[in-house]
């Protein structure tokens, strides 16, 4: 799993990038409430808005952690959107990419340096 | 932005204690919520008992010949009818009928008139009156006192067994008391919805006090995220976001604040054009929404017709912990304020069914009968 300054994380499953927000964020924002998952077939790069996650206070922004075109999202977070909070890193993934720049995932940082920079937070 | 350092109320280091999650609010640093989060504080507030710091609000005495007849010259309240032990909701009026703010005046005593305004406001609030009731009035700021809200449908049950006399006192009731050795200004009201009180006390004695009231297990301390939303579930608007000062009394649905009597005299600050709102209609009016699909929308957010036509803007809204879905209060134009009518509101471009609903979202559980 590879993880962004912005609390998303990358897991790669054959050639494809799960993707999700980590648990630090979801500790963060509180009880998720509302979730919009992007479209399939929706392309973005790393960087750029891709989903929308919403407690009861707010309204937060999650970032494509790398450049892709979805493949799937996890349309089951609309039902049950405490999924995030309840296993943010595992079921409660956002959306599945097809990646357009590997190489971006070596940019990213491994769990050891995530918790370091979680660390001087 | 200013750059002044924040200032903090009595129970600062309470909220630390309790790992609370601080935030700038009116100036002060806030609890904004505690370990559990703003859902669970906010269901528990409505099934058990919440505890509030609200000690960032302004309090103040205002003493003279006839404070109450004074008062209504910047009010449309009827004051010179407020019994000994009562209190009134009102609203600070500018010239043009605007709300300067929305405040609580009552008689816990027979000495002068107890008010409480918003944090936010409070500077400017007492400026206002002390230019406009100059000679008439002296405004004691009751700076050396916290405010504490027990919210909620087991809050009088806590109380009661402290404080007694306080069963026998109905919504909107106010009382001095001494309880514990410690002078209280009691009123049963609060800014939920559910049943409670609100709680002043001398500065010192704050810790004391709160301590006592957690150390019921019903109790647990609630920040302000989870009070924004339990008031809007309770359609009460919040000042700065559904109130400002181009918001006339009419437009916000707060016609009740303008006493009949007030009416008739006509003399309060914007009586014409309360005269005229209410003969003629609003420009706007202040609606309840119900979000039927999508993502809450929240302040900003512009409402649509059917058709798809912007007609007005979302003043405040978010998700409700009780309804389960998204619940705002908005202007429309009073053509589309009818209960039930379908419009729109626009959330990340997206144009997402919604419904006029009547406030409260959530019924109001206040105590009318001792």
């Amino acid at each position: 799993m590879r993880f962004t300054k912005d609390h998303e994380w990358v897991e790669m499953e054959g050639d494809v990038a799960i993707v999700g927000i980590t648990a630090y964020a979801a500790e963060q924002l509180g009880d998720v409430v509302f979730v919009e998952t992007p479209e399939v077939g929706k392309t973005f790069k790393a960087g750029d808005g891709f989903a929308v996650v919403e407690s009861v206070k707010a309204a937060s922004d999650v970032y494509a952690p790398v450049s892709g075109e979805v493949l799937e999202a996890n349309t089951a977070l609309g039902d049950a959107p405490e999924t995030v909070n309840a296993a943010p890193e595992a079921a409660g993934w956002f959306a599945k990419l097809k990646l357009a720049n590997p190489a971006e995932l070596e940019a990213l940082m491994d769990r050891h340096a995530y918790e370091a920079y979680l660390d001087t937070l | 932005m200013s750059e002044k350092p924040l200032l903090t109320t009595p129970l600062h280091s309470a909220h630390l204690a309790l790992r609370a999650r601080m935030v700038p609010f009116a100036g002060y640093e806030m609890p904004v919520q505690y370990t559990e989060g703003v859902l669970k504080e906010h269901l528990w507030t409505r099934q058990h008992a919440g505890l509030f710091d609200v000690s960032h609000m302004g309090q103040a005495k205002l003493r003279g010949a006839d404070p109450l007849a004074a008062f209504e010259a910047v009010t449309p309240g009827d004051f010179r009818g407020l019994k000994p032990g009562r209190q009134k909701y009102s609203l600070l009026l500018n010239g043009d009928g605007g709300v300067v703010d929305d405040l609580m005046a009552g008689r816990p005593d027979n000495d002068g008139l107890f008010v409480v305004v918003n944090g936010a406001c409070k500077e400017n609030d007492f400026q206002v009156m002390a230019k406009a009731l100059a000679g008439q009035v002296t405004i004691e700021r009751l700076e050396n006192r916290a405010l504490l809200a027990l919210q909620g449908p087991e809050a009088a049950k806590v109380f009661t067994h402290y404080a007694p006399e306080t069963a026998k006192m109905v919504f909107m009731d106010i009382r001095v008391m001494t309880v514990w050795g410690i002078d209280l200004i009691v009123s049963r009201s609060g800014y939920t919805g559910e049943d409670g009180f609100e709680i002043s006390i001398p500065a010192d004695m704050a810790d004391d006090v709160w301590n006592i009231l957690l150390s019921n297990h019903e109790v647990m301390p609630i920040g302000l995220g989870a009070r924004d939303s339990l008031r809007l579930e309770a359609g009460l608007p919040l000042y700065g976001h559904d109130l400002d000062e181009t918001v006339s009394p009419v437009e916000a649905g707060l016609t009740f604040a303008v006493n009949r009597n007030r009416r008739e005299q006509a003399n309060f600050p914007g009586a014409a054009r309360v005269a005229r709102e209410l003969a003629q209609g609003p420009a706007r009016s202040t609606v309840g929404l119900k979000v039927l699909e999508g993502a809450p929308a929240r302040e900003g957010a512009e409402i649509a017709d059917a058709a798809g036509a912007v007609i007005g803007v979302v003043t405040s809204g978010g998700f409700s912990p009780v309804l389960k879905q998204g619940i705002a209060l908005g202007f429309v134009p009073p053509a589309h304020a009818a209960i039930g009518t379908p419009l729109k509101v626009i959330v990340r471009g997206k144009a997402q069914a919604a419904e006029v609903t009547a406030t409260p979202f959530v019924p109001h559980r206040y105590v009318r009968k001792a």
